[in-house]
This record gives structure tokens, sequence and C-alpha cells, in this order.
């Protein structure tokens, strides 16, 4: 409503013109004017019970909390005139009397809304000579402490729990000055997103547990920098004292993470300082035993060992595979190495089964932007565990259906969703059912002129669900078919990609594609495949993707940023094993690299190199790293851009990152220019079922999916990384 | 006159039953009303005539409550009866529960019928087992008479009645707080507005009335406004129940017209217990101010006159005290009471309730400080008005009343360690 009549209203005798059905905290925010408040917070319900927000407001007989008092036209409002500072200051007292005030061993001191407005608001000295509440500390699992003693019953951490997370775990219980903030039957936070109380507590009630105790606020140095770990690119700030990393909290991004970040990217960087970092680069001496030596040593056997194979047996005997966590810039480099060396067989899709649809398929991007997946009214989830894959993607869902979108769900077995779905398709294999969907959409019409897409729904047996599936997603006019990392970890990508593509034309709906790591995107315009070189480039011959290389292991292989033990599919370290001569580039020691690599370089972490990370929804997001490399670790850039000027290949003499990152962006610049990356008109699919009787991947569990990740304790014994690894632990004895 | 409205039927044997209440007209409104479709508003009017207030204790004219009501807007509407009768002092609707049900249920079906509800919920205080084992039996005599439910009468008109027995806390007379306390959720009121006619029950449109007020419904409709407005006073329409306890020689439930000399009122109550004489009054229930006896001697039994004596009609419930009553014990009593029963949600009565308590616990122990009785005023006017709900208003107001009429009896306290009066408890 674009005509709605905006209102004047006086705030402290200025004049300002307010939207109706703002509240006065809005308005004064929006301006600059500050008023006190502990519970209010623009992401969470109004509760309008700390009271600090108080003002004055003419014809008002009492004071108005600002949170929640409605701006009405010619309204006069007074947050600085002695009755307002009055009520702020006996909120401010009221506040005081029980809270232990021992802000000198209190982690939250220096970053405290408490001790900041108690400076403006609170007296110097107490009238409350009583004794104060002593309230027992609660056990939230290792992420989150408590020190429930501080606690000011502002119930932000409850109504995050209701709101946002999905779960609600954390309640009062108790009347009066006995209300206690808990879980009621003691147990560990079990959200994926649970960290966000710690900065929403507004004192230091609820505290980062593994952070605790290990520096004050004002100790550190703040960098921007990019979440690693999924492909929502989560703006996050990594806090540094002395050059090691001490915290990691979310920087506020409205249009990609607002201000909320998931577990995983908060508390991972608790494992770079695991006792498997590599410092050293190692070599494999005749005895077979890998023995640490020095950069210039370890280059050169590398480049001596790759230098044997390319020469003996030819280019295509080279193989590449990096993870989906690598930087554009590592992406880049990596592939121009290995085609300048006569190779096309690189690939970081490591736990794909299904490429026969490589060509046809376009780049995993969401298709939307993130805030626009909240104006979705009917949303379609194919192969997800998106609380497990993309948390804050799964948020942003969840607030569309909490919005009154339809969602459906076709997963495995064990996805669990915190809101109600339209409809739940729990199977055991994905295609029939995805297919059946299609099917419904056919029946109804829709797919005349999708050649070959009866071949792939002729066996498809339509069920109601499946017709309330397709209906909800015709009734939708903003709609989104999404396919997720199970998906692409199903020996029947190549349909389910189809399918989907063919759902989502039949239904008018965009076809969203989210996979593993926080840089898929990239690698695909970085030019990390077999089928094509950056930016879409056709290449002369395609080479061979991941599941192929198994087949046939590479005679000489590339490893760069992959624990193969836990990062690949199946029957991929068996083919590590058949290779000839194995370089491992890499930030942890893996058994399968001591066992098996011929030369092991150790690369910085991702808080310790520069780099780009392009997010699902084709957002390019740099960062600088912001401590020194472990040890004799480097940049993975810096190593790739050594290892091709020893191989003597051009085009190598970059002098930052940043020269590398530009030379990429020309190329997909002039590509997205020329249309090449997201036209594709055609719908084609494959001829038949294929593999139909494979069953559904049960995906990686939340808090394994990378190696710094795994080695993150507090996660790992976290609620959430418990249950998971005991699933993992089942499946691997299945 | 009394005993003509809520309790005209307590006379009767067995008067909770359907029989005894029907032998007296009872249900003879709802089918005049059903039959003929007399129009909302001829009702509502004639509700707004007879000045009925709401009989809860803040007094808000009832009629108007319902005129609020978009009646006639799509979706569900609920009509709520608060017998969450908590209030120290008070005991009135426990009684129209127990003697006559029926006219509660007869009075909520017309409230529905006026307000466009087709379902209502009755919220009955936890510890009135009894009373809500009557009002269940009352439910469902009405619903085989087919008085209530689908299609009442025949008249095409459905509404659905259910008890719903709270779980024992004071705040969940709280209006908004009860409606949480309904909807399964912790007793805790809702910062308003949103007000209940808009966003209420469910999120529905709600009207909630008290016990009293609503059985009143069926006699005023029967009798006619006017009629119940010329049993009062202007300004106090009709009959009003007063719960007199305490120091009396005769404590029980009183319907009385409004507008009694409170000296009469004490009169029925057999007057204050033998050889001792009247100290103080709280008229309204525990957390209206108090009123030296002398002065409420003077007083008559309605709103403005209450008012202007400096205190509050509230529900009615009058507590009589006398000279053998220690002013400080009774306010650490009450405080005691508002402590536990602050709900915790907002800042200044979940901290100000127990700093209150706290220091007239150390008054009362002879541990008090010179500057104690200003710190409790202050502590007191800090609370008021600050606070989401009334609750914080009703523990602040006892403390401030009490220290401006009795203020040497606290100093005598804090200076002699030791009570004024002579108690014998």
């Amino acid at each position: 409503m674009d005509n709605k009549e905006s209102l004047t209203i006086q705030l402290n005798d200025i004049e300002y013109q307010v939207e109706p059905g703002q509240m006065l905290i809005e308005v004064a925010d929006d301006n600059g004017i500050e008023i006190p408040r502990f519970c209010y917070h623009k992401k969470l319900t109004t509760s309008a019970n700390c009271r600090m927000c108080l003002v004055e407001v003419e014809k008002a007989p009492k004071m108005l909390p600002a949170c929640a008092t409605p701006v009405m036209d010619g309204m006069k409002v007074w947050t600085k005139s002695p009755k307002a500072i009055a009520a702020q200051k006996s909120v401010m007292e009221f506040l005081l009397i029980n809270h232990p005030l021992d802000c000198p061993v209190c982690d939250q001191g220096g970053e405290c809304d408490l001790q900041e407005i108690a400076l403006g608001y609170g007296a110097d000295q107490a009238r409350y000579q009583e004794k104060k509440r002593i309230v027992k500390d609660k056990n939230y699992g290792p992420l989150v402490a408590t020190e429930m003693t501080r606690c000011i019953h502002c119930t932000r951490c409850v109504r995050f729990g209701v709101e946002i997370g999905g779960i609600a775990e954390i309640g009062g219980t108790g009347r009066g000055d006995h209300m206690e903030i808990g879980t009621y039957v003691e147990k560990s936070l079990s959200s994926e997103l649970s960290g966000n109380i710690i900065d929403l507590c507004p004192v230091g009630a609820l505290l980062s547990k593994p952070f605790l105790y290990t520096a004050r606020s004002w100790e550190m140095k703040s960098f921007p920098s990019i979440a690693a770990h999924d492909a929502v690119g989560s703006n996050i700030q990594i806090q540094t004292r002395n050059g090691a990393v001490m915290r990691v909290v979310p920087l506020e991004n409205e249009a990609i993470n607002e201000l909320w970040i998931s577990d995983r990217d908060r508390f991972s960087y608790l494992g770079l300082e695991s006792d498997d970092r590599l410092t050293q680069p190692m070599v494999r001496n005749e005895e077979g035993k890998l023995i640490t030596t020095d950069w210039q040593s370890a280059l050169e056997a590398a480049v001596k060992g790759v230098q044997a194979v390319v020469n003996g047996a030819g280019g295509s005997a080279l193989g590449a595979w990096t993870s989906p966590s690598s930087t554009v810039e590592e992406f880049y480099l990596l592939q121009k190495m290995v085609r300048g060396l006569g190779s096309s067989n690189i690939d970081h899709r490591l736990r794909q089964y299904d490429f026969s649809g490589q060509q046809e398929q376009r780049s995993p991007r969401l298709g939307i932007t993130l805030p626009q997946v909240e104006q979705q009214n009917a949303i379609l989830v194919v192969g997800a565990n998106l609380r497990h894959e993309q948390p804050l993607l799964a948020h942003r869902i969840r607030k569309a259906a909490l919005a009154g979108a339809e969602v459906s769900s076709v997963h495995p077995q064990g996805v669990v969703y915190n809101y109600a779905l339209t409809q739940e398709l729990a199977v055991d294999q994905l295609t029939p059912t995805v297919a059946a969907i299609a099917k419904a959409l056919e029946e109804m019409g829709k797919g005349s002129e999708l050649s070959g897409l009866s071949a792939l729904t002729t066996n498809a047996v339509v069920e109601a669900s499946h017709r309330v599936t397709a209906e909800s997603l015709l009734r939708g006019d903003q709609a989104l078919v999404l396919l997720g990392g199970l998906a692409y970890q199903d020996h029947n990508q190549s349909v389910l990609y189809a399918l989907a593509d063919a759902i989502a034309v039949m239904s008018g709906a965009t076809l969203g594609v989210v996979t593993e790591g926080a840089n898929a995107l990239g690698g695909q315009l970085a030019g990390a495949v077999p089928h094509h070189g950056v930016a879409k480039q056709v290449v002369d011959s395609v080479g061979m993707d991941l599941g192929t290389m198994v087949e046939m292991p590479p005679k000489a292989l590339l490893l760069m940023g992959i624990e193969a033990a836990e990062d690949l599919a199946e029957g991929a370290v068996e083919a590590i094993g058949q290779s000839e001569f194995v370089v491992s580039i890499a930030a942890f020691a893996d058994e399968v690299s001591s066992r098996k690599a011929d030369v092991v370089l150790p690369m910085a972490a991702f808080t310790e190199t520069s780099g780009t990370f392009i997010n699902m929804e084709g957002v390019w997001q740099s960062f600088q790293g912001v401590v020194s490399p472990k040890g004799e670790a480097r940049p993975g850039w810096k190593i790739l851009r050594v290892l091709g000027t020893l191989f003597n290949l051009d085009g190598f003499e970059f002098g930052d990152s940043e020269s590398v990152l530009q030379e990429v962006k020309q190329a997909c610049d002039a590509m997205e220019s020329e249309g090449t990356d997201e036209e594709i008109t055609s719908w084609v699919g494959p001829a038949d079922w294929g593999n139909s009787s494979a069953t559904a991947a049960s995906g990686v569990a939340i808090y394994r999916g990378d190696a710094l990740t795994r080695r993150s304790q507090p996660l790992q014994q976290s609620s959430l990384g418990k249950a998971e690894q005991h699933q993992h632990n089942e499946g691997a004895t299945a | 006159m009394a005993n003509q409205v809520c309790f005209r039927n307590n006379h009767l044997e067995n008067s909770w039953s359907l029989e005894a209440y029907q032998s007296s007209g009872g249900y003879e409104v709802l089918k005049k009303i059903l039959s003929e479709k007399t129009p909302a508003e001829v009702l509502i009017e004639d509700i707004k005539l007879s000045n009925l207030r709401g009989r809860g204790g803040a007094g808000f004219p009832t009629g108007l409550k319902w005129s609020f009501m978009p009646r006639n807007a799509p979706g569900q509407k609920y009509i709520v009866c608060n017998s969450d009768e908590g209030e120290p002092g008070t005991c009135k609707d426990r009684d129209i529960l127990r003697y006559n049900p029926h006219q509660l249920v007869e009075g909520m079906i017309i409230a529905g019928y006026c307000i466009g509800a087709s379902a209502g919920y009755n919220y009955i205080r936890g510890e009135f087992w009894e009373p809500y084992s009557r009002f269940e039996g009352a439910l469902e005599e009405a619903r085989v008479a087919g008085l209530l439910g689908e299609n009442i009468l025949g008249s095409g008109f459905d509404f659905q009645l259910h008890a719903h027995l709270g779980a024992g806390a004071y705040v969940c007379g709280e209006e908004t707080a009860l409606l949480n306390s309904i909807e399964g959720k912790k007793g805790q009121p809702r910062f308003k507005p949103p007000f209940p006619a808009g966003f209420g029950l469910y999120g529905r449109s709600t009207t909630i009335n008290n016990t009293e007020s609503l059985a009143s419904i069926p006699v005023i409709l029967e009798k006619g406004g006017q009629w119940f407005l010329d049993q009062g006073v202007p300004n106090s329409g009709g009959e009003k129940l007063f719960s007199v306890s305490g120091h009396v020689n005769r404590p029980g439930n009183f319907e009385v017209p409004l507008g009694m000399p409170f000296s009469e009122l004490l009169e029925m109550a057999g007057g204050v217990r033998d050889g001792h004489q009247l100290k103080a009054v709280i008229p309204g229930g525990s957390s209206t101010p108090v009123i030296p006896g002398e002065q409420m001697m003077e007083v008559n039994m309605d709103y403005d006159s209450i008012a202007a004596a400096g205190s509050m009609l509230g529900a009615g419930s009058v507590i009589v005290m006398d000279e053998t009553t220690c002013m400080s014990r009774v306010l650490e009593r009450l405080s005691y009471f508002y402590y536990e029963e602050s709900c915790g949600q907002c800042t200044p009565c979940r901290e100000g309730t127990g700093w209150l308590y706290r220091v007239l616990q150390r008054i009362e122990a002879g541990n008090g400080s010179a500057a104690d009785l200003d710190l409790l005023d202050n502590v007191a006017s800090n609370i008021e008005g600050n606070t989401i709900c009334a609750l914080g208003d009703a523990a602040a107001m006892p403390v401030r009343s009490f220290l401006k009429h009795y203020r040497d009896e606290f100093q005598y306290h804090i200076d002699h360690k030791q009570c004024m009066v002579k108690s014998d408890w």
C-alpha cells in the first residue's frame, strides 16, 4: 500500500512523519533518539516487560513503554522529560537490586546493555539492603554457559526459541522474583541456531561456554569475514587477540543472515587449534614415511612427481579434487593449473554419484534472493535436510511458512521440520515420489511442451498427497522448488534434477538448487568442474568427473582441502589408494593422506587466508585473512600460484588474491552479459529413472561436513553433534 | 430491600438445581429473547440504562463494554466469565456459583447472544472445587434441557459454554492473564493494546465479565434497566454483593442496594465484634486503600462515595479491623501476598513487591530504620503506574494508604522494636 497516509508526531518537541502502526521506539531508533531498553529487540515480538523504555506521552496518565505504544497522529512524546527519566531510573533501580553487579568477573563486561545503561540511569549508591536473589545455573550443554543470577528476565531467549529457533526449549518457570528462565526439565539446547541467544542476552546470563573467561571484549580486534560452512554466506566477525582467533560473532547483514548465524558458523573456529593442524610441508621418503621438510623441497617433490606422470601418461592421467568450500581464487588457480597441464579432470562435487545430467543442469543457485524466500507462498523442498544443510535458509523458509506459505517436502526418513508442513512426504526413495508430483501436474494438463517428461513419469503412481503438493505449487503466485543436498547425493541426481526442473516449469515456480559447501556456485563459475571452464567456457574435451575418476583412478591426484575419509563419495578413498602419486594440500592431517599422500602441503584455514565465496544467491563476498597461518602453512591460492609457476605455466604471476579474483570476475561478467549461465530454456531430461532402486542418501551429519567443524569439540559434544554422531556410527556399521 | 439479583434464589431448597431456578422464572428471559429475536442493540441499551458496572473491581460499565464488540464482524467471538475470585476479602462469586449457577449460565448465553459469540468459557478459581462442580452440574442440566448447545430451544442460536478450572494463581484474575491461562500458556498478563475486544481468546474478539456482572443480566432484562438503576444511587445502579469479613460478629455475603451507608452494612454483619471498636476498613478488597474507621462510618457503599473517601469499591470486599489490629503486621501480610502472586513478568512488580515485603518484614521484626518509611512510599510509587497490569498498583496502593493513615504505628515499630497496639493474635 503506497498511499498509506503518514502521520505526524512530536518526539522531544521535534516533528516527525511516521507510518501508521509504527511503535514509538522504532521512530526513535530511526531518528537516532536513544531510548534505553532490554526486552525490546527488532527481530522478536514485543513483550514490553522490562519497562525500561517508559516515556511520557501527552494526555496519558501513566508513562508508556515506547516499544509497545503505537504512533498516533498529533502525539507528543518526551523521552527525556523529568517524568520519563524518573520512570526509567526507577526501573533501572529495580533491575539492579537483584543483579549481582559482578561485572569484573563477567564475560559480558564491556559489551553489556545493563552495564552501559546503568551508567546513564543507575544510582551510585544502592537503597536496597536486603539479600540478593541467587539462581541456580542451568546446564544448556557445551555451547551456552549460564550465570542465571545475572538474568533480568527480559525473555529475549525465550522468544527467540519460539519465534526464530523454532524449538520452544527455554521458558520461565515460577512466579514473581522466584521466576527462573530455564528448560524446566534440564536439557542441552538442541537448536542449530542456539548460539544466537548469547548475543540476544542483554546481560551476562547467557554466555559462550567455549569462550568463557578467555578474553575481555575490549582486548580483541574484530574483523569482518564470511562463514565457511554453508552456501548462505553468513557475515561474521572474527575476533582475535594477539594473533589468535578468540571468538566468532555475527555481523549484521539484513540481506543475507539478518543478524543470526548458525552454531556451526559460530563455533567451528574451535577446531582451528586442533592438534591435527598441518604446520609443516611433508614428503614421503624412500622408506614410505612422511617426513617434514622445507617448502622448497616439498614443492619440488610435488612438481617432479606430477610432471613425471604427465610426461609419461599424458595430461589426462592427472586428476584434482577440491573441497566445495574452497575459495573462488583457489578453484580458479587449481583448474587453471590442471588445465595448463593438459587435464580437465577436476571436480569439487565430492559426495555426488550421478553426473550424467551435468551438461544440462544449471549452476547451484537459489534463483531468488534470501529475503525473497520470505515472500514465497508455496515452496516444495526436494531432497534436503535444510536445517542441517543450510540453517539460515531453513530459517527464511520457516518465516515464509509462519507467514502463511504452504511448504511441502520430499525427504528421506528422519528429517525433522520445526513447523507444520502442508505435505510431508518422508520416503525411502526420492525419485518415485518426485515423479508422482510431476505426473500430478501433467495430469492437470501442465506438461505438454516438455517432451520426454512422460518417459520419466510413466511409472509413477499419483496419490492424493502428490496432487495436494502440486496444487499448492500451482496456487502460489510466488513459488519455489528447492533441490537440496540430499538430492545431489542421490544415485539418481540427474533424474531428480530433471523432475524438479519440470515441476518448476509446469507450476510456474522458480527452481532453486543448493548443494553442499560454502562455495559450490563458486566452484562452477571458476571452472573447477570437468565439463566447462571458468565462466562456463566450453572445453575442448570434457574431463573425468569425480565418479569416473573413482572408477578409473588418475595416476596422479591433487587433493585440496579434503579429508578423504569423511569428505568423499563411497569408493573414492580406494581410488586414492590406487593412484601412483598423490599431493594433498590441506589444513588438517588425515588418516588417508598420512597413509597415502606422497607430498603434503600445509594450507591456511579460512581465517588465515583471503578469498571469495559466492553464496547461493550469487553474491560474491570477499574476505581477508585475520590471523597468520599456523606454523609453516600458507594460503591455498599462494601454494597454487607457486606450483603453477614451478610447472612453468603462463598466467600465474599474481601479486595478491585480489588480482586472481579480478581475472575470474572479468570472465564471469562477460558471461553474464552474454547470458550463458542461467538461460538454459529448454527442458532436457534423462531417458529413464536410471538407478531407481537406490535408497535416498541420509546425508552428512550437521557437524561432520568439513574438517574444521569435525574438530570443534564443543560442536561434537553438543546434543545435535552427539545425536548425529550416533546416527553416523549406526550408518557405518549397518 | 436485599437479595433481589444474584441471591434471589438462595432461600430455595437445592437452589442450584434447574428445577429451583425455573420455579422462580429462570431462563424465561432467554426464552423470550430467543423467541422474539430481540435485537442485541436493544438488550445492550437496556444494560447501559441499568448502569451495571463491572463487579470484578474495575467498575467499567458492562453495557459499554459489550458495545465495543464487533458483533457483526465475521469470525469466532468469545464471552469469558471471570470467576477467578482471588482478591483477599472476596468470596461473593463463589456463592453465586454454589447457590445460583443457572443464573450465570443464562446470563452468559444472553451475553453471547448480545455480542455475537457462539462460545463461552467460565474460568473458575482453582481452589473452588465445590463451586466448579455445581457449575458443571448446571451446564449439564442446561444442555439436557436444550437450553445450551446447538439450536437452543429451536431458535437456531448456538452457544457452547465450558468451565475451566484455574490452577491457583491470583494474577489469572487479570483478564488477559486469564485468557493466556485458558489457552494453556503461562498465566501472565498481556500488554494492552490490543484489547481483548479486538484480540482476545485465541486471538479472537472477546468480552470478559465478572461472575456477578453476568449473573445480574437475566434479572436486569427481566425487570428492566430502569428498575435496576433505581435500586442503587445515580452512577451506581443496582444491588451489589458485599463480602464482609474480619472483626465482625456475622461475616458473610450481603446483597444490598448500592449507596447503603457503611454503618448499615456493618449492622447487617452483626457489628464490630463485641467489646471492640472499629479501627479501619478496607472497603473493596485487599488492594484498595485502607480507610480509618470513623471516616468509614460516614461513607456510603457506592462507587463515588468510596472514591471520594480516597479508596475504591473494588469487588465489594469489606475487611473490617478493630483496635487490636497491628497495621504493620497487616501490611506485611498483604505485601507478602502480592510478592508471592506477582507473575514476575515485568520489572517493577517482580522486583518491587519483593522489596516492599522484605522491608516490611524487617520493620515488623523490629529491625526497621528511620529511612525505611520514605523508602517504602517511594518504592511503592515507583511501582504504581509503571507495570503491564494492575497487580503492581494493587501491591503499591495498600502500602501508600497504610503509611498515609497509620504512619505513627510504623514509626513506633521502628523506634520501639515492638507493636503499638495490644494484639490478641
